[in-house]
């Protein structure tokens, strides 16, 4: 079976690998920063087109296809990938040819996929990653055996290094050399049906036939309309009364021939002694030794996210706020000033701020991940994340989300299963994070001013318990009701460690911050100029006092409006202006509540502002911030969403405003329904 | 000369023990899956160690390391040898 077609010219190619076979630094490595991200059309799924130089300096590009094990769909993700391969999408053209990334290492499995590739009918080249790697293995592997068997150039190589980059650049420049290979035998019986199968989807379509082969073996085939799934469905039913399982039969055919071909083409050498990486392994996964090394390594990244990125964002803030005051000093003073100053500036910095610790964060995430280490992180997690539905790759986007919700979002990302990373979307904001801190510390300081940094303590971690066990509850419930769906099989693999590429690290690093500034900066935009409107208007005269100007804006107007609603947590309006005007980033509450009593310059440890709460009666002229408020008020903050960047982003990576909306909508009623069960079951209680 | 075959689920394995696959059962596409990793009727695995809290599973199949849960390994038959 096999056919050589010619291309006359290849521009457009597209790279496919396992996960962990190094595609990435090869798709690095030949278009550098070249790179377009964005998502296809009307779907989430994330496109990643670089463009690089031929040997002789043409211009080409390069789609990356997400890592995967199988063509077989299983996700929305890979059914953009096999349209795209199929030449399916108006907006992708069908590439001229197909770069295979295999890890040399790992051959057999990484050669399944390759084996699906060439069923494709592309021209294919297959970059023998890692040689290096799988000669201190003592894997030998014949490269004119393999070109044989496979019947398309093999390119040994070293992404890592560069190594072979230039010959794998020779063969793309090279139309003679881009061939469409061999592909594993089938049974002629499969065959038959699937030409049969390929004349009832589409006679005239090139790709009938592909599409066939593809379709009769997916057990799961409910994104396609009648007639086409029964024909399908008619098709794997004959197959089987043949005795021939059409999930199975193919993989096997594929395995075997897979198996033939490396019999000739691998050498292996020497005995198998323990690597390096197992020997890392028997301490890192160890009983004891594991969570040490596990507890020691998630400490130093959280260690790092709150002191080293303590400085930039310290940086940030002065730099904000010199631009508002320059702005202040250029524009007259007015509306516009106002707006630009108090609003634009303040506003955008208020996020940007968060930076810092996205770039730390996805740092480390990286040099985990590259590592290899991330994997072992959620087969030691998996466990426990198991017990409410949810994979061992959710534990890293929770554990961010307690220094920010935006990086933890943004890190589901290596979650494949679809439902799973929209439960942990979903659940991540509830995770306590630094936004809070100010707050948490202004209320603790109001309910204990004469407290022990024990005491104090003591309640900061009753917070930081209450967002931790409301995310997972939340995730078991999401789990069990709207999001439910088999809980997907674990199936991890723990590739070998190896020394991060820094390069790649910080490439990737700097492609979520861009990502994060984009996207959720044109929404933060938009929106910080809706809030600060509503701060602002209708206005007072300009001699007015700044708490009176609040009062009587649509900010203030909308704090009296739910009075009544935050009454039974004994709030005033006052404390529901704050609550508004910090819909958009929880740590304006504290600001919000300086100008509500006509205090300047406050932040939470300023004891004029602690004092001024404190002191503060109601109109029957008791005491407004009672023990039971202060701890319902921080209950409210942990629970409740109150933060814009998070919005913005759960909408960029949902790609809809469905889950944001829900999302503030639920963690909203749970914030207010803790509120009010620690106020009024307090009171209960005999508390105040 | 009689060999020794003990069938057993390969959730029971314990580290260090290895065999072949005999059968697994489970639905149709989990199935799928297993094979297209590489795990075969006749495959070879080796179990090579459980995660710090019991669950899941490490094992080694064609060279390389794939973790799965005690749950689906108990899908799996064995033929230790």
């Amino acid at each position: 079976m096999k056919t050589s077609v010619r291309v006359s010219s290849a521009r457009n190619f597209a790279i496919a690998g396992n996960p962990n076979c190094g595609k990435s630094t090869l798709f690095n490595a030949l278009t550098g920063l070249r790179q377009k991200i964005g998502n296809y059309p009307g779907v989430t799924v994330e496109r990643k087109l670089g463009e690089f130089r031929g040997l002789h300096g043409e211009p080409m590009t390069l789609l990356d296809l997400p890592g995967t094990y199988s063509m077989q769909v299983r996700s929305p993700d890979e059914a953009v990938s096999r349209d795209v391969l199929l030449g399916k999408r108006k907006d992708t053209p069908r590439p001229d040819a197909i770069i295979c990334v295999v890890d040399a290492s790992n051959l057999e499995r990484n050669l399944y996929l390759v084996a699906q590739i060439l069923e494709l009918e592309l021209p294919v080249v297959v970059a023998l990653n890692m040689v290096d790697v799988a000669e201190a293995a003592g894997i030998r592997i014949d490269v004119p055996a393999l070109e044989q068997a496979l019947g398309v150039p093999v390119i040994p190589m070293v992404a890592r290094t560069g190594r072979g980059v230039v010959d794998l650049k020779a063969v793309l420049s090279d139309p003679a050399r881009l061939k469409v290979g061999a592909t594993a035998p089938m049974d002629p019986a499969f065959e038959r049906e699937i030409r049969s199968l390929a004349e009832n989807l589409d006679p005239n379509s090139p790709v009938a036939k592909i599409e066939a082969a593809l379709w009769i073996s997916q057990p799961v085939l409910d994104e396609l309309p009648e007639p086409q799934r029964m024909w399908i469905e008619q098709s794997q039913t004959r197959l089987k009364s043949a005795g021939l399982d059409p999930f199975s039969a193919p993989v096997e055919a594929r395995y075997d021939w897979i198996q033939e071909l490396c019999a000739d083409a691998v050498h292996r050498s020497g005995s198998e002694s323990a690597s390096v990486s197992d020997k890392l392994d028997t301490v890192l996964t160890h009983r004891l030794w594991g969570w040490v090394a596990f507890a020691s390594m998630m400490a130093l990244v959280f260690f790092s996210i709150f002191t080293v990125a303590a400085y930039p964002m310290e940086w940030i803030d002065t730099a904000f706020n010199a631009l508002a005051d320059a702005a202040r000093a250029v524009i007259p003073a007015g509306d516009f000033q106002s707006l630009v100053a108090d609003g634009i500036i303040a506003g955008v910095g208020g996020v940007v701020i968060f930076l810092p610790q996205i770039l730390v964060l996805f740092f480390f995430l990286g040099l985990l991940e590259d590592s290899g280490y991330m994997a072992r992180a959620a087969f030691i997690m998996d466990r426990v994340m198991s017990r409410v539905g949810l994979h061992g790759k959710s534990f890293i986007p929770l554990l961010s989300s307690f220094a920010c919700a935006i990086p933890g979002i943004m890190a589901t990302r290596t979650i494949e299963n679809r439902k799973d990373r929209q439960v942990t979307i979903l659940v991540a904001p509830l995770m306590s994070c630094s936004a809070r801190l100010p707050v948490y510390a202004l209320m603790i300081a109001v309910l204990l001013p004469m407290g022990s940094a024990l005491e104090k303590a003591g309640i900061l971690l009753v917070m930081y318990a209450i967002g931790t066990v409301a995310a997972f509850g939340m995730a078991w419930l999401f789990k069990k009701t709207l999001l439910r769906g088999d809980t997907p099989m674990l199936l991890l693999e723990l590739p070998p460690y190896k020394m991060p590429v820094v390069g790649t690290v910080t490439l990737r690093m700097l492609e979520r911050a861009k990502i994060f500034l984009v996207r959720a900066g044109t929404v933060i935009f938009a929106l910080s100029i809706l809030l600060w409107a509503l701060a602002t208007y209708p206005k007072l005269p300009a001699d007015a006092n700044p708490a009176d100007a609040l009062a009587n804006s649509f900010a203030g107007q909308m704090g009296h409006a739910i009075e009544p609603i935050i009454r039974p947590l004994g709030y005033d309006w006052k404390i529901g202006i704050g609550l508004i005007a910090s819909f958009a980033a929880r740590e304006v509450f504290v600001g919000t509540m300086g100008i509500v009593y006509n205090l300047e310059d406050v932040d939470e440890t300023s004891q004029s502002l602690i004092d001024t709460i404190r002191s503060q009666v109601g109109p029957d002229g008791l005491p407004v911030f009672t023990p039971l408020v202060c701890l319902g008020l921080m209950v409210f903050y942990v629970l409740a969403m109150q933060c814009i960047s998070t919005v913005a982003i759960v909408r960029r990576e949902t790609n809809s405003w469905r889950w944001p909306i829900f999302q503030i909508a639920y963690m909203t009623l749970l914030a207010y329904a803790g509120a009010l069960i620690v106020y009024q079951g307090g009171r209960l209680l005999g508390f105040q | 000369m009689m060999t020794l075959i003990a069938a057993k689920l390969l959730s029971d394995c314990k580290p260090g023990e290895s065999g072949k696959i005999r059968s697994m059962e489970m639905d149709t596409a989990s199935r799928q899956r297993l094979l297209e990793m590489g795990l075969l009727v006749g495959s070879r695995i080796d179990v090579i160690r459980l995660a710090p809290l019991g669950d899941p599973m490490e094992i080694k199949v064609r060279g390389y390391l794939l973790s799965l849960r005690k749950s689906e390994a108990g899908m799996i038959h064995i033929e230790t040898v």
